[in-house]
């Protein structure tokens, strides 16, 4: 028998790893910004204060890099009455996980330790240790100059002569760097040739200080691109008609390709159509990898109510984890139906509009009989408000009550005022999603989600997750 | 003329709940062609508006107090009272200059670029009623002579904006429109605030969220603060009923159907017979352009409005306002007054009450300076002098 006090822990452990999954302190389609980063601030506060074991471990699961910088913050923040033992899993974990994160994200994590003055021992040796492991201490000085210098100044950290005087003091008045990047960084306030050899961020703020013109700058800095960048890139470069910054578009992750396609017109997915199709299809049985074609006879209901269009903040970004989900389930199942709320049968052509009649949806669905059923929804159920979870409460209790069909929701909106991913219904497990790569470390989680294991399978589940993610390290 | 409020052409699709507002969306089985919004207030390129060639004739209307700038001359001007109209722009249009664009942006927060763009909206609402109330007819002595000449504007009108009615811009951010939807009926705390009607969809789509910046009456500003939310309907399906898939897709349809019939288009403060009177404003083809006044009754719902109708019947496009209690008991002077051709002995009779008391009615309504104080002394004493 599963203890009362063990299954409220659970639950509210769960519901942490839905917030830090999802939410991200932006406006959603029912919250704006403030509401969002309130809520989620006081889920940290409370789940440190009873859970921080197991809050700490939570930076071995899927979150994404703005809730595991919160995670870093308040753990760093406060470590007095800790033990030694703890203290050292702690920060193998956060070691870890920052060396996962995108460096301008834990620049900027650092930036506010030091704007908070947490300057305990184990935060300067966390800065320490990661900025020594950074391949290319220069390029970094120049890319991120004011996290670098932030962190330097803050954690009283040893830097090379030359890298001190690029930091500290302004270009104006340094005749020559003898490192090649400083002396390009230099030259770029005055010439404009020596700018297309800069990191393309450092690049475009100089760019428009000389007034180079946006087709320009965009046809020589191409080389220069990162990949995402070269993915947002895209429609601008389209419109100033530069070539050269076409991406290939099969090497993108799939959430982000999935943003990429919402973006274009609808006349624009029309005729790139194969294009697009090819490029979802590759991107997904990347992820997918050697779990494709083992789940069996999957149906997903997939949400494209207005609702998905999100906020401006994330423009269409549920619908785009929803687009995403599609190709992956595809690729992972053996035999694969997705059905839209609003009845379309081509992936690439949906737009965010209409309600949400997912009652309806979810009876076609269930008349299929899968072995998986896959919800991708924000859970708001308006049409008639409700029915989804009616229909998933009866056909559990007289359909198939043995379980047959495993039903998961996944749900890609933090509602601020639950505290937790909007649930469906009570009878089938919710978990957050931010990207759909996730999804099959998700599924897995679904389990405590639905209350049927305890509290201690969860800890295991965790320490288990833990030792993989150290473990990962040793390998990589 | 009298005219019953009828819906004609529309379906009321199950309602949409937000805290205490309540949005029923109108759908129409297919849209209402040969009448669209002005292009001039969507976008430019926008590519729904057709662009006709020269010599064809569309017709197009502006909702009142809508700023686009259409007056071909370039100067920003604001359509006083909605304009009917057919391209080449006909004549006959009323506008009202507006200010220059700098002070304009400091009275209202303008759309984006040369979009759209909304008359600071108290002054849409002293409009609106001013289109309604003329003055004195016949110069009786006991009116000023201000009264005569200016009638009764301008006149102050309170109402709220609807960023001050609790829950509603929520409300209307959530709401999610239906296909085919060219309207909406908006409740307050289930009291009918207004009905908005539009010939073709993506016009619909187009003024959804104007819905923000029209004005509501007092009335549910209150309601809107007061009631926490409204009853929404609730799904229950009886498990031991259900034994196959067929049976739970049987009970989902029928909830379904439960869920529709749920909410009435609650309309009967607009369609009650004999209530209103409209006033028909001006014919287009087979379009004709109304504006509808309440009878004023006391303590009941009264509403104000415009309306466009086919001549087969079918509402092409509508906007109401609910007035306040003030409001009617105003309104209610006003009419008993111009029933009675505006003579104050006559009206004071009608109203079983003295000249000096119905003035002082009348002053305390807000017309201050319309009536010669010492007429309506004598008028009491001595009676009219023929």
């Amino acid at each position: 028998m599963v203890d009362r006090r063990d299954l409220a822990a659970c639950e509210d452990v769960v519901m942490f790893v839905n917030a830090a999954v999802t939410a991200t302190g932006q406006r959603e389609f029912r919250d704006d910004a403030s509401a969002q980063r309130l809520s989620v601030e006081f889920l940290h506060e409370y789940i440190l204060g009873n859970y921080r074991e197991l809050y700490a471990a939570s930076l071995a699961l899927d979150i994404n890099d703005f809730n595991a910088a919160l995670i870093v913050r308040n753990l760093l923040v406060s470590s007095r009455d800790l033990t030694p033992e703890v203290r050292r899993r702690e920060g193998e974990l956060i070691a870890r996980r920052l060396e996962l994160m995108a460096p301008q994200r834990v620049w900027r994590l650092f930036r506010e330790l030091a704007g908070r003055g947490v300057n305990n021992r184990r935060t300067r040796a966390i800065m320490r240790d990661w900025t020594a492991q950074r391949r290319d201490p220069v390029f970094d000085a120049v890319k991120y100059r004011t996290g670098v210098k932030a962190t330097m100044r803050h954690a009283h950290l040893e830097v090379p002569a030359e890298t001190g005087t690029f930091l500290f003091s302004s270009p104006r008045k340094v005749s020559a760097f003898g490192t090649p990047l400083f002396e390009t960084w230099r030259q770029a306030h005055y010439a404009q040739r020596a700018l297309y050899d800069l990191p393309y961020s450092v690049a475009e703020g100089l760019a428009s200080m000389h007034g180079i013109k946006r087709a320009t700058f965009l046809e020589k800095i191409a080389p220069q691109l990162t990949r995402l960048e070269r993915l947002r890139l895209q429609d601008a470069a389209e419109r100033a008609g530069v070539a050269a910054v076409r991406a290939d578009l099969t090497a993108m992750p799939l959430t982000r390709l999935a943003s990429y396609v919402l973006s274009l017109s609808q006349t624009e997915r029309a005729s790139r159509h194969d294009e697009l199709r090819h490029a979802m299809t590759v991107s997904a049985r990347r992820v997918a990898g050697p779990a494709a074609g083992t789940w069996g006879r999957v149906v997903a209901v997939l949400d494209d109510s207005f609702s998905s269009f999100g906020s401006t903040a994330k423009r269409q970004r549920p619908l785009a984890v929803a687009l995403a989900c599609r190709f992956l389930l595809k690729a992972l199942a053996e035999e694969f139906t997705g059905l839209w709320t609003s009845g379309t049968h081509d992936p690439l052509l949906v737009r965010p509009s209409g309600p949400t009649p997912l009652g309806e949806r979810l009876i076609d669905a269930l008349e299929l009989a899968p072995d998986r059923l896959i919800v991708v929804s924000d859970g708001w159920d308006n049409s008639p408000p409700g029915l989804a979870a009616e229909v998933l409460r009866v056909w559990r209790e007289r359909l198939d009550p043995t379980g047959a069909t495993a039903v998961v929701h996944l749900n890609p909106v933090y509602d601020a005022e639950g505290f937790d991913v909007k649930r469906l219904s009570a009878s089938v497990p919710t978990v957050g999603v931010r990207d759909a790569e996730d999804v099959p470390a998700l599924v897995e989680l679904a389990r405590f989600a639905e209350g049927r294991a305890g509290f201690a399978e969860l800890r295991r589940y965790l320490a288990d997750r833990q030792d993989r993610f150290r473990s990962r390290k040793a390998a990589a | 003329m009298s005219g019953g409020f009828a819906a004609t052409g529309l379906v009321a699709r199950p309602a949409q709940v937000w805290g205490a507002v309540r949005l029923v969306p109108l759908v129409r089985e297919e849209p209402l062609v040969g009448l669209r919004l002005d292009r001039r207030v969507h976008e430019v390129g926008d590519p729904s508006i057709v662009d006709v060639g020269d010599g064809t004739y569309y017709r197009s209307f502006i909702p009142h107090a809508f700023v686009a700038s259409w007056d071909p001359d370039g100067d920003r001007t604001a359509a006083f009272g909605t304009q009917l109209q057919e391209r080449p722009v006909t004549p006959r249009t009323a506008r009202m200059k507006m200010p220059a664009r700098r002070a304009l942006r400091r009275m209202a927060r303008g759309g984006v670029g040369n979009r759209l763009r909304f008359l600071p909206m108290h002054l849409a609402m002293e409009g609106y009623l001013a289109l309604h109330f003329g003055g004195p007819s016949i110069v009786w002595e006991e009116w000023t002579d201000r009264a005569v000449r200016e009638g009764l504007s301008p006149r102050m009108e309170e109402a709220y904006c609807g960023y001050a009615v609790r829950g509603l811009a929520d409300a209307l951010k959530v709401f999610e429109i239906h296909r085919g939807q060219c309207g909406v009926a908006l409740y307050v705390a289930d009291t009918l605030a207004s009905v908005f009607v539009v010939p073709h969809p993506s016009d619909y789509r187009a003024l959804h969220a104007t819905l923000l910046e029209d004005l509501y009456g007092e009335v549910l500003f209150h309601y809107a603060n007061y009631v926490e939310a409204v009853p929404d309907f609730v799904v229950g399906i009886d498990a031991d009923r259900v034994s196959s898939l067929a049976d739970l897709r049987r009970a989902a349809a029928g909830q379904a159907g439960a869920w529709e019939r749920f909410h009435h288009l609650m309309l009967s403060g607009l369609t009650a017979e004999g209530a209103y009177t409209s006033e028909s404003v001006y014919r287009l083809g087979p379009f004709e352009l109304s504006r509808f006044l309440p009878s004023f009754r006391l303590d009941e719902e009264n509403h104000i409005g415009e309306r466009i109708v086919h001549e087969d019947g079918r509402l092409a496009y509508c906007k109401t306002f609910r007035l306040s209690a003030a409001q009617i008991r105003r309104g209610h002077l006003l009419t008993t007054l111009h029933t009675h051709g505006w003579a104050l002995d006559v009206a004071a009779t009608a109203l079983r009450t003295t000249p000096s008391a119905l003035a002082r009615r009348i002053r305390e309504s807000g017309f201050e300076g319309l009536l010669r104080q010492h007429v309506v002394d004598r008028l009491e004493r001595e009676g009219r002098r023929r």
